[in-house]
């Protein structure tokens, strides 16, 4: 039997953690109650996140947007902020489970749950995304790419949990672009997922280009190669399947009950031939 | 200073505690124990069976329920989450004795075969129109596709869906 608790404010968390040293956290519970449904993992102890004000909402700082990790995807969705500065992200959010799971579910713990297929994960990355760790006494910011250290791994702390992200905004960049392959398209994990900003001249010169893969490593998976292939090209059709060779090199995928390596491999590639389709129209 | 583990709290968790929200638009206190899952409260001890559990892992949908208007699984809420809570299933989303525009209309479109997750599709459709009263079939599609069907094919319940808005809307009479 495990108790759980719901603290209403951030003293009354911390109160807890410090009593309950064993506990786990959760917030919309869509990945840690079916763990625990399929006894993958058994916590004595569960503190619920869900009504810490302190921890929810979007908001806008003099270079960067702070987000709540407690926010939900479909309020952070729907928030004009992240539609405006954030498309990559919002893209991505509107491909996460279905308009239910996203009812419940928060970025804080899609990124908690650190799995190689979050769909959070690869924009966040291109926006170089900054996670705020809080203990009761303690603040901690790190960039997220060093907070995951591999699948379901983080360098959260005893005591810790995730309070914010900080996201510079995506403006200067004039392609946002999100794809994600699953086996259909609500409630699908990702094959393989590409999140990318780019900003391409008026004469069609890739100017700067952020790029990176979901589902396709043991992490999300980056590459200045890559990225560097496009960098001062004419994004056409060439410079993409020269990329998408180069792609298909960086990442390091594995067969899994949803596809095999190979085909990740491959789909890891030819994500990228899709920014020809997102092209911003000058 | 009063200690956050007394309320809504408990240790050894096998101890029931009173949990008080509204249910169906009745101010309701339950005595449960608090890790319970919402879908088995509302199904084992307040006699609610209209929220189902069929994957118990959040990929279809028949446990949905509405959470202060928003429409949430039951299998994945532990019963401490309904605390101070505007809770309504869809025993509750009839108006003194008329059915809601989607139920007569998931009748009249011929959406109900099996009926099991006709509750959660019905839930998930009136959040939906009442964030976008006027849906397009797209919308409608994305708007329930965490809920499953295996019997209809989908095609019955959008129609009921449209019809429904429609009617909510004044433009039409179902």
């Amino acid at each position: 039997m495990k108790s759980v608790h719901l603290p209403r404010n951030m003293e009354d968390l911390w109160l807890i953690m410090e009593q309950e040293t064993n506990a786990r956290v959760y917030c919309g519970g869509t990945d840690l109650l079916v763990q625990m449904r399929s006894c993958e993992v058994d916590p004595p102890v569960l503190i619920c996140l869900e009504r810490i004000a302190d921890i929810q909402g979007i908001r806008e700082e003099p270079d960067s947007l702070w987000i709540g990790a407690g926010t939900t995807h479909t309020n952070l969705l729907s928030h004009p902020l992240s539609r405006r500065c954030l498309p990559v992200l919002a893209k991505a959010l509107g491909t996460l489970g279905s308009p239910l799971i996203r009812n419940m579910g928060t970025i804080g713990g899609n990124i908690c749950s650190a799995s190689p297929a979050a769909d959070t994960l690869p924009p966040l990355y291109v926006l170089d995304a900054e996670v705020e760790l809080r203990s009761r006494d303690t603040i901690r910011v790190m960039p997220l790419c060093e907070f995951i250290t591999g699948p379901g791994e983080t360098r959260l702390e005893r005591g810790e949990i995730l309070t914010g992200i900080r996201v510079k905004n995506g403006e200067g960049y004039n392609l946002h672009h999100f794809e994600k392959i699953g086996q259909r398209r609500a409630l699908a994990c990702a094959i393989a997922s590409l999140a990318a900003m780019l900003h391409v001249s008026s004469s069609g010169v890739v100017k700067a280009a952020r790029l990176a893969w979901g589902s396709v490593g043991p992490m999300v998976v980056t590459s200045t190669k890559v990225e560097g292939a496009i960098i001062g090209e004419n994004l056409s059709r060439k410079t993409l399947e020269k990329a998408a060779d180069l792609a298909q090199r960086a990442v390091s995928p594995i067969d899994d009950v949803r596809a095999s390596a190979d085909y990740r491999r491959i789909v890891s590639g030819n994500l990228l031939l899709r920014l020809l389709d997102a092209r911003p129209q000058i | 200073m009063k200690n956050p583990l007394d309320q809504y709290s408990v240790n050894g968790g096998a101890k029931p505690i009173d949990i008080e929200f509204m249910l169906n638009g009745r101010k309701t206190t339950i005595n449960v124990v608090p890790n319970r899952r919402v879908v088995d409260v509302l199904r084992e001890d307040l006699g609610l069976t209209g929220a189902k559990e069929g994957c118990g892992t959040g990929e279809c949908g028949v446990c949905t329920i509405l959470v202060d208007g928003s429409a949430r699984l039951g299998c994945l809420m532990l019963a401490i989450q309904l605390a101070d809570r505007d809770i309504t299933t869809i025993e509750g989303l009839s108006q003194e004795g008329n059915l809601h525009p989607l139920q007569e209309a998931f009748i009249q479109y011929g959406a109900v075969q099996c009926g099991f997750c006709s509750p959660g599709m019905i839930l998930t459709a009136s959040s939906l129109l009442k964030q976008k009263p006027n849906p397009t079939r797209t919308a409608i599609r994305e708007g329930l596709s965490g809920n499953l069907c295996r019997c209809t094919g989908y095609q019955k319940i959008v129609d009921a869906v449209e019809a429904a808005a429609r009617k909510m809307a004044g433009r039409e009479e179902t």
